[in-house]
C-alpha cells in the first residue's frame, strides 16, 4: 500500500513539473514555481521504509547557507586585540546578539548566545541568498527555503522546544504560572489563564508562519512584477513603456525592501526567540 | 502553492536536512567559533579596562605628585619671602642708626655755630655801645664844650638803646 502510495505522489509531482514545464513554455511566469522542491541527486534516499530524504534544491540552499555562515565566522576568527574588517563585522554581529539576549534576559541570557546567534545567521543568510540574483546564470535557480513553512516550522518547534525544557527544567509544574499574569484576582485568573495559555501555544505557530509568509510574499512579488515586465515587453513598444519600465523600477525598489524584510525577519526571529526564552528563564 | 502541494513528498527530507545543517551549523559556529569571539571581545574589554585604570591611577599619581611639589615651592618661596624681610629690617635699622647719628652731630654743629653768633652779637652790641658813648660824648663836647663823664655817656646810651 505504501509503495502504491508513493507511486501515485510521484505522478503527481510529476504531473505539477509537467504542468509548470508546460507554463515556462508557454512565455508565462508562474510565480510560485521558485518554490517548487527538485532533488537534485539521491531522489531515492531513505532514512527508514518511506521516508524519503533525497537531496533536494532545498537542501542545497541550506548546505550553502551553513558553508558562507561557517565561512563567515571562521574569518573573524583571527583573535586579534585591535580586530581587522572581517574580524569586526563578525564580533559586530555576536555583540547584537549578546546585547539582545542581555537586554531581553539578563545575565543568563548570556549562555543562548551560540543558539540564537546560529538562528539568527542562518535565517539572515537563507533570506539574502535567496534574493542574490544568480538566476542570471543559465539553469541556476535561487531557492529560499525560509520561504518553506516546514522549514520555518522546525526552527519555531526547537525554539519552542526550548522555552519549554528551561521552563520546566527550572521551575517545574510552577512554569504553569506563566498563565496567571502576577497580583491577578482569582475570579479573573479563571478566564485569563485559557486564553494566556492559547496565546502561549501559539508562539511556534505565529514564528513559524510570520517567517514563511514574509519571505513567500516578497518573492511572489518580485516574480509578478518580473512577469509584467515580460509581458509588457513582448507587447510592443508602448506597453513596454507604459506596464514594463515602471514595473522594472518597481522590481528594483522593492528587491532592496526584500533585502531589509531579510534583515528585519531574521531579527524579529532572534528577538521572540529570546523574548520567550525570557519568560521562561525569569518566571514573571 | 508547492509548499502545499509537495509537503507528503518532501516534510521528511526538509526536516532531515534543516536539522543535518543548522545542526552542523550550531556546532561548528554555535559551539566552537562564538564563545572563542565572545572570549575574545572580553579580554579586550578587560585589557582596555585595566589600561584605563593604570591611566588614571598614573593621572592620579601625577597629581598628588604636583600637589607636593606645590607645597614645597611654597615653603621655599615663603622661607625666601622671610629672609627678604630679614636683610630688608636689618639695612632699615642700620640707617636709621646712622641717620640719627648724623643728626646728632649736625645739632651740636648747629648749637655751637648758634652760641658763636650770639657771642659775636653780644660782644657787637658791646662795641656798638662803646662807640655809641664815645660818638656821644664827641657830639657833647663840641656842641656844649663840657666834658661828660665816660659812664655817665655809657648810661645814656643804654638808655636810649633800651627805649629803641
Amino acid at each position: 500500500m505504501a509503495a502504491e502510495d508513493g507511486i501515485v505522489t510521484a505522478e503527481k509531482s510529476m504531473m505539477a513539473a509537467e504542468k509548470t514545464f508546460e507554463a515556462a513554455e508557454t512565455g508565462k511566469v508562474d510565480p510560485m514555481k521558485q518554490f517548487t522542491i527538485e532533488p537534485v541527486f539521491g531522489s531515492d534516499w531513505q532514512l527508514a521504509d518511506g521516508i524519503n530524504i533525497a537531496f533536494t534544491n532545498s537542501a542545497l540552499w541550506m548546505a550553502i547557507t551553513a558553508a558562507l555562515v561557517t565561512a563567515f565566522v571562521a574569518g573573524g576568527m583571527k583573535r586579534q586585540l585591535v580586530p581587522g574588517r572581517w574580524q569586526m563585522a563578525v564580533e559586530t554581529m555576536t555583540g547584537f546578539i549578546d546585547d539582545l539576549l542581555e537586554a531581553n534576559i539578563g545575565k543568563a541570557g548570556r549562555k543562548y548566545v551560540p543558539y540564537i546567534f546560529t538562528l539568527f545567521m542562518f535565517i539572515l543568510f537563507g533570506n539574502l541568498l535567496g534574493l542574490v540574483p544568480v538566476g542570471l546564470i543559465p539553469s541556476v535557480h535561487a531557492f529560499t527555503f525560509t520561504s518553506h513553512f516546514t522549514v520555518t516550522g522546525v526552527l519555531a518547534i526547537m525554539s519552542f522546544s526550548i522555552v519549554l525544557i528551561v521552563g520546566f527544567a527550572k521551575h517545574g509544574l510552577h512554569f504553569f504560572s506563566l498563565f496567571v499574569p502576577k497580583d491577578t484576582p482569582f475570579l479573573m485568573a479563571v478566564f485569563i489563564a485559557p486564553i494566556e495559555l492559547v496565546s502561549f501555544m501559539v508562539r511556534p505557530f505565529s514564528l513559524a508562519l510570520r517567517l514563511f509568509v514574509a519571505m513567500m510574499a516578497g518573492h511572489v512579488l518580485l516574480k509578478v512584477l518580473a512577469s509584467f515586465v515580460i509581458a509588457g515587453g513582448s507587447g510592443g513598444i508602448g506597453t513596454g513603456v507604459l506596464v514594463g519600465v515602471p514595473s522594472f523600477v518597481l522590481m528594483v525598489a522593492i528587491s532592496a525592501l526584500e533585502i531589509l524584510v531579510a534583515g528585519i525577519q531574521a531579527y524579529v526571529f532572534a528577538l521572540l526567540t529570546s523574548l520567550y526564552i525570557n519568560d521562561a528563564e525569569n518566571l514573571h | 502553492m508547492p509548499q502545499i502541494a509537495q509537503i507528503a513528498d518532501t516534510l521528511s527530507g526538509q526536516v532531515f536536512w534543516l536539522l543535518v545543517f543548522f545542526g552542523l551549523t550550531f556546532a561548528l559556529v554555535g559551539l566552537g567559533m562564538v564563545p572563542k569571539i565572545m572570549g575574545t571581545v572580553d579580554l579586550r574589554d578587560q585589557q582596555i579596562a585595566g589600561d584605563l585604570a593604570a591611566a588614571q591611577a598614573a593621572r592620579d599619581a601625577a597629581d598628588s605628585e604636583e600637589a607636593a611639589w606645590r607645597t614645597r615651592e611654597n615653603a621655599n618661596r615663603s622661607a625666601a619671602q622671610g629672609v627678604i624681610a630679614d636683610a630688608k629690617a636689618k639695612a632699615a635699622a642700620a640707617s636709621a642708626a646712622k641717620l640719627a647719628e648724623a643728626q646728632s652731630r649736625l645739632d651740636a654743629q648747629l648749637a655751637e655755630a648758634e652760641a658763636g653768633i650770639n657771642a659775636a652779637r653780644t660782644s657787637a652790641l658791646a662795641e656798638i655801645e662803646g662807640v655809641a658813648a664815645d660818638a656821644a660824648r664827641d657830639i657833647v663836647a663840641r656842641v656844649a664844650g663840657t666834658e661828660v663823664e665816660l659812664a655817665a655817656a655809657q648810661a645814656a646810651v643804654k638808655e636810649v638803646m633800651a627805649h629803641g
